[in-house]
């Protein structure tokens, strides 16, 4: 082997020991500063949904123009998590932030930005507090309170490029446990790094794969569990869409660590650019000589599949997500025996989220000290979260252990959009809590959140305004539990039916006293009685909404009001007299005719008829504002129906 | 030597190692509430009912599937426990269409015990939507109906037909409220690969699954299944003086209590009008020169004596006439002149004990049997 590795000659190129990976590296670092200028597309999910494929079109094709392709390059990262802002373009050298970049905008941002070094400052983040334009992505406030270990590598490598994996370290620590650690070594790191899963459960991940190890069998597996289920949630997705390659160091290290020599990763079929770009990175590493047997020439084989899931929620369960690898209905088992013990085909299998291995190459390569400083006494390290709901800026943020909800919700989530009141937020998915605002300044944490009557879960983070109806929040949950529920143990399958039909009539006026006492009792019997983690959990977002809000439930079931005027039967329309100045805007719009009036004649509504779709509201002119929307009892309207 | 010893609601109980807690409960007398377990089966914990509270767990555990350790400390009923059960048992009634009175498996009935045991809080149930599936009954198979409405989704039967009959007919198909037992494709059971064992109907613990006809006997005969040469262990249960219901002997070691189709449900032929129960003798024949022979003249009555045809017509005779006749035809014939065929419907023994009389009473090997195919 030569001294330096020619360009041209990188596709053929086979890793065969650690040195070839780090004279591989440098070559890269070094051609990398001949680039003068690089334009960074972001091709998440999101930014993909909202055009960027387009805008990196225009870039290409407005670059060829010029013919400047040796002097700038366009590349396709993955998600920055600032969803909420996209598309996104960072511009080099300078590493300009643009966000809602269109195609309309690409010309301009070549002529400006590209070629006379200008920044398009319309395109530029404004604070909305301060007003102050952000040039960079670390100046915008959303940025600022982040601390993005995971997240690291997203938007700014090109997840489809091993060759940008490796300038930005990719494999040094898979090199490094290979020559330099024993399997038990990298299991006692990772037991020091107090790294716990971010699937949800949180179980040390150290212990766990400690466990695998130490069962003698001829086969062992690794499985990622990419299931991401929860409605909202999509950090797992980002990271395997914009990081690929760490997933997968991760995974080797950990098969290294038990002794595993097959990885499976298990993804929802609705990701497909994650499957992709999963795919892609695995027959890229494959080539090289990543993957495969005698790997670097140190005796370790390994292997890794993609394999589809079909949709069920509750195939995120271990046991439920082996049954449908294993091709069987994906149902969970009862534990133990613990999948670390009997898995997959009956074999010791170890079953990571996706965070969790992308953090593993981190710690290895910085050292389970530096890990450890970062969170909590109790938990170590950072947890990605998917804000989103009725904040300012949704998107996906990756903080510190022990951030407050306040911190994540208004210094970085920027507050609640359009100056309403907070209400609650929920966390973990449909498996988590309510928390109310007292609760705000609450360090998330496994613990401390279990404590509040939530879990970190897999990390969604849906915020409530005033305009939501906690009530219905419920309903909505339950009715996501109920249809997610494998149904095969009773108190899930029933219990779970049966509580969202009690929410649901309390939902539609036909609350009865008592109620709130049934629903607790309910909760308590699933969450006991249930066999898997789903029916564990599901019951969190009713008892903590009875737990936090108990006045609104109450208000449901004895007063008949929804303080949310969410609740349709709870509600209704009515037309105040001193203000209607008999436009009949809407009577004419009404698709019921249920409003009675005339030419100089103030309207009213036939409450009788009226299906409360709030047409009238809408179509009232703002000066009037004649139309109202209240909760409780019909009063004093014209008709009285029945 | 390799027993365990526990404490169960504060009682010292010794048991076989690798036993469930269920198990040694069960053995020590002390009652835990089932509705999924079957002892013939593995169990899988899922109708939740049998939970106990074991000292240092976190969770409640299924007795049925926790297997015990020494020092083990459990308490099978405690008010917590007793509630969690009432509600999931509730949860169970609410689904199901419970119109007792006109249900073939009141008495029998696993739910009904369970009801009397655990015992339900009114009120609470009363606030429960009850809701009456309506799901279509399926009476394709000839022997037993499924009635989806009354299955309380224990899966008795799925790992039944697993594990026992080893057919896989049926499983657990959909989800969540859905979850019901079906056949490949959903197809009625007929139309599955069903063999019609019926052992899933024999351990359903509740009206889901129950044979067409259901009579109860007043006692019952132990005997051999007639039908092959198995020789299965079978229990008749007689009413009067028909047969109403056949069941494996579990003590046999033929069988172990299983059966076949045939066993179960093929009894029916015994009190036929149309039986012939003895051999015929043709009254053409020379050697058959009865004594004395009464004619048969009521249609429709079962032959109980054998007989012979005499002008078109089959004339009764005595078992001793038909023996002496067969005996002194056989006589006639020695070595390559005859051949013998004998039934799989013959027992063992009784194949045995033909083949022996062919080759050394009628002294040719040429004998073979129906079932070698």
């Amino acid at each position: 082997m030569g001294k330096s590795v020619s360009i041209q000659s990188i596709e053929a190129y086979k890793i065969d020991s650690a040195e070839s990976l780090v004279l591989l590296r440098e070559t890269l670092l070094a051609d990398q500063n001949k680039t003068v200028k690089l334009v960074n597309v972001c091709c998440g999910s999101g930014c993909m949904s909202s055009g960027s494929e387009q805008v990196r079109e225009a870039f290409i094709s407005g670059i060829k123009g010029l013919e400047l392709e040796d002097e700038i390059k366009v590349k396709k990262t993955g998600c920055h998590g600032f969803c909420e802002r996209g598309p996104i373009v960072v511009v080099g050298p300078e590493n300009i932030f643009y966000q809602h970049v269109t195609k309309e905008d690409v010309p301009e941002i070549i002529s400006e930005t590209l070629l006379e070094d200008r920044v398009v400052k319309r395109l530029l983040y404004e604070d909305p507090v301060t007003g102050q334009k952000c040039f960079h992505e670390n100046d915008i406030p959303f940025y600022k309170k982040q601390k993005r270990i995971v997240l690291k590598n997203c938007g700014n490598i090109d997840p489809t490029s091993i060759e940008d994996y490796i300038k930005v370290d990719g494999f040094q620590a898979f090199a490094k446990i290979l020559s330099q650690m024993a399997p038990e070594g990298v299991i006692e790191e990772i037991k020091l790094s107090g790294l716990r899963g971010r699937g949800g459960a949180g179980f040390p991940t150290g212990i766990k794969w400690e466990t695998a190890r130490n069962v003698s069998s001829e086969e062992k597996y690794i499985i990622c569990n990419g299931d991401e289920g929860d409605p909202g949630a999509f950090m797992d997705r980002s990271v395997m869409e914009g990081d690929p390659y760490s997933v997968i160091e991760g995974m080797m290290i950990a098969g290294y660590a038990i002794g595993a020599s097959q990885g499976i990763i298990y993804v929802r079929a609705e990701y497909p650019l994650a499957v992709h770009h999963l795919s892609t990175a695995i027959a890229r590493a494959t080539d090289m000589g990543l993957l495969g047997h005698n790997i670097m020439g140190r005796g370790f084989d390994f292997v890794i599949k993609v394999v589809k899931g079909a949709g069920a929620f509750v195939c995120g369960e271990e046991t439920a997500l082996i049954a449908s690898i294993e091709g069987k209905s994906g149902r969970p088992k009862p534990k133990p025996p613990f999948p670390a013990i009997q898995g997959l085909w009956g074999k010791p299998t170890v079953i990571n989220n996706v965070e969790t291995l992308a953090n593993v190459s981190r710690i290895i390569l910085n050292g389970h000290e530096w890990y450890s400083q970062i969170g909590t006494a109790t938990d170590k390290g950072t947890k990605i979260f998917s804000l989103v709901g009725k904040v300012r800026n949704v998107g996906l943020v990756e903080v510190e252990m022990g951030t407050t909800l306040r911190e994540i919700i208004f210094d970085i989530g920027g507050g609640i959009q359009g100056g309403k009141d907070f209400k609650a937020v929920q966390t973990g998915g449909p498996s988590g809590g309510c928390i109310p605002e007292e609760l705000l300044d609450l360090p998330v944490g496994y613990e401390s959140l279990a404590k509040a009557g939530s879990i970190i879960g897999s990390g969604g983070m849906l915020v409530m305004d005033e305009d939501t109806c906690i009530v219905n929040i419920a309903r909505y949950f339950l009715d996501f539990a109920r249809n997610e529920s494998c149904g095969q143990c009773t108190p899930c399958r029933l219990g779970t039916k049966q509580m969202f039909n009690i929410l649901q009539d309390i939902t539609r006026g036909k609350g009865r006293p008592g109620d709130i006492e049934i629903l607790l009792e309910l909760s308590d019997a699933v969450k006991q009685g249930s066999l898997c983690g789903l029916g564990m959990t599901v019951p969190n977002p009713v008892l903590s909404t009875i737990r936090y809000f108990r006045k609104e439930y109450e208000e449901h079931i004895l007063e008949g009001r929804c303080r949310a005027l969410v609740c349709r039967a709870l509600i209704f329309y009515r037309i105040k007299d001193y203000r209607c100045k008999a436009c009949m805007k809407c009577l004419h719009a009404c698709p019921v005719d249920a409003i009675v009036g005339a030419k100089w004649q103030v309207h009213e509504i036939d409450q009788s008829k009226c299906i409360k779709c709030g047409t009238c509201m809408e179509v009232c002119p703002k000066r009037f504002n004649a139309v109202e929307c209240v909760t409780g009892k019909i009063e004093n309207s014209g008709d009285k129906g029945e | 030597m390799n027993k365990v010893s526990l404490n169960i609601n504060g009682i010292t109980v010794k048991a076989d190692k690798g036993a469930t807690i269920l198990k040694a409960a069960q053995d020590a007398g002390i009652y835990i509430p089932t509705l999924c377990h079957c002892p013939d089966v593995s169990s899988i914990g899922v109708c939740r009912l049998c939970l106990v509270r074991i000292k240092n767990r976190r969770r409640f555990e299924p007795a049925c599937r926790t297997i015990i350790e020494e020092g083990m400390v459990v308490v099978t009923d405690d008010p917590e426990i007793q509630r969690l059960r009432q509600v999931i048992l509730e949860l169970i009634l609410s689904d199901h269409d419970f119109n007792c009175l006109l249900c073939p498996k009141s008495g029998q009935c696993r739910l009904q015990e369970l009801v009397n045991r655990i015992g339900f809080n009114e009120h609470r149930f009363s606030r429960l939507e009850h809701v009456a599936k309506d799901l279509p009954i399926d009476t394709s198979n000839p022997f037993f109906d499924f009635n989806p409405n009354k299955c309380v989704q224990c899966t008795i039967c799925v790992r039944t037909c697993h594990e026992i009959t080893g057919n896989d007919a049926i499983d657990m198909a959909y989800r969540s409220y859905d979850l019901r037992v079906s056949t490949f494709a959903d197809k009625p059971i007929k139309e599955s690969v069903c063999v019609s064992c019926g052992e899933c109907m024999e351990r359903c613990p509740v009206g889901a699954l129950i044979p067409k006809k259901v009579e109860h006997p007043t006692r019952e005969v132990k005997t051999t299944c007639p039908y092959c040469g198995v020789g299965c262990g079978l229990y008749l249960g007689i009413r009067g003086n028909t047969i109403v219901r056949a069941r494996g002997d579990d003590e046999s070691p033929v069988n172990h209590g299983g059966l076949c189709v045939r066993g179960r449900f093929g009894y029916s032929f015994v009190n036929s009008p149309d039986r012939l129960s003895i051999p015929l003798m043709r009254a053409y024949d020379e050697y058959a020169k009865p004594s004395s022979v009464v004619e048969v003249t009521e249609e429709g009555r079962p032959i109980t004596l054998p007989l012979v045809k005499r002008d078109g017509k089959f004339v009764e005779i005595t078992w001793d006439q038909a023996i002496k006749y067969v005996a002194s035809s056989l006589a006639h014939y020695k070595g390559d002149k005859i051949a013998a065929i004998s039934s799989a419907r013959c027992t063992n023994e009784e194949n045995y004990l033909f083949q022996k009389f062919t080759r050394v009473v009628l002294k040719t090997n040429n004998i073979d049997h129906c079932a070698r195919l």
